[in-house]
């Protein structure tokens, strides 16, 4: 079974990196880019068939290391 | 007075904070590897030091702060023991919750290696009773990450009880944005825990502490622990 993990900053919380990326995609010329906000993907293989065993797995991933929940949100998709 | 440095794969300040204990204390420090389950028998202060600690990985300090040897600081932390987390090591307490709060990318951006001043909070604590509250020392830093950030409720409950220990000052000891130069909210540089037993920096204290190569501010910490543990 696979899975993926979005794990993004949490709004209001400063993203310096992300403010890099928008001004050099700004200094490129390219059009219309008014925010970026950078952020982290995981793509977990699980041995598990079962989806209600594998998103509370990764939820639990999420908790208790892929996520700073202080800082950070994150999301769970079972792809299957 | 028995410490113990933890040394995680990346580490690289191990040395430095060992030799300072040892020339400060009087004893060498047990080098305790992060996959071990056990701190040495009768440990009284905890070091984590500085570095990169698995290489930054997924977020500064996050696989190090729940290495097996985490356990044990945990246990050594709630009754009472001091823990001291320097650079990387406050990142690593901070990620395993033994610290409130985050250190994200430096607010320029750039990694920071300086001498910086630092205002010393207060002086009732295990860390700083051989300074003076209001004391102005130099230290320098070296990280890139060093950007404390914290909510509200946590920023207010920290400034409330007092548990700001360390701010980026001018060399006046006053507030002021141009030596904030990570972009800390307010300015902090090291924080305790509601116990006052653990602390971490993003500073080197460790680095200067020999007038062989300059300034010896960083002593007094030592100092501070060697008298805490002796009282």
């Amino acid at each position: 079974m696979k899975a993926r993990v979005t794990v993004t900053l949490k709004s209001g919380v400063l993203d310096p990196q992300g403010k890099a990326i928008e001004g050099a995609l700004k200094s490129l010329g390219i059009e219309g880019v008014s925010s970026v906000r950078q952020g982290k993907v995981f793509d977990i293989e699980l041995a598990s068939k079962d989806k209600k065993a594998a998103e509370s797995a990764l939820k639990n991933a999420c908790e208790k290391l892929l996520a700073n929940t202080v800082i950070e949100n994150y999301r769970v998709e079972v792809i299957g | 007075m028995k410490s113990a440095v933890l040394v995680f794969p990346g580490s690289n300040r191990e040395g430095d904070v060992a030799r300072a204990l040892t020339r400060i204390t009087g004893y060498a420090p047990a080098m305790v590897w992060h996959a071990d389950t056990a701190l040495p028998e009768g440990t009284d202060l905890v070091v984590l030091p500085g570095g990169f600690s698995y290489g930054d990985y997924l977020r500064c300090g996050a696989i190090a702060g729940r290495a097996p040897i985490m356990d044990a600081v945990q246990a050594h932390a709630k009754k009472g023991g001091l823990v001291l987390g320097i650079c990387n090591g406050f990142q690593i307490l901070c990620e395993a919750g033994l610290l409130p709060g985050v250190l994200m990318r430096n607010a320029q951006l750039k990694f920071m290696c300086h001498d910086v001043f630092l205002r010393v909070e207060r002086s009732d604590t295990p860390f700083t009773r051989r300074y003076n509250a209001g004391d102005v020392i130099r230290v320098p830093v070296a990280h890139g990450e060093g950007n404390y950030i914290a909510d509200a409720e946590t920023i207010a409950r920290l400034e409330g009880e007092g548990l700001v220990l360390f701010r980026y000052t001018s060399p006046e000891g006053k507030l002021d944005e141009a030596y904030n130069f990570n972009g800390a909210t307010n300015a902090i540089a090291g924080i305790l825990s509601d116990k006052l037993n653990v602390l971490g920096l993003m500073p080197h204290p460790e680095n200067h502490i020999d007038a062989a190569i300059g300034p010896t501010d960083g002593r007094g910490l030592f100092e501070s622990v060697k008298a805490a543990l002796a009282a």
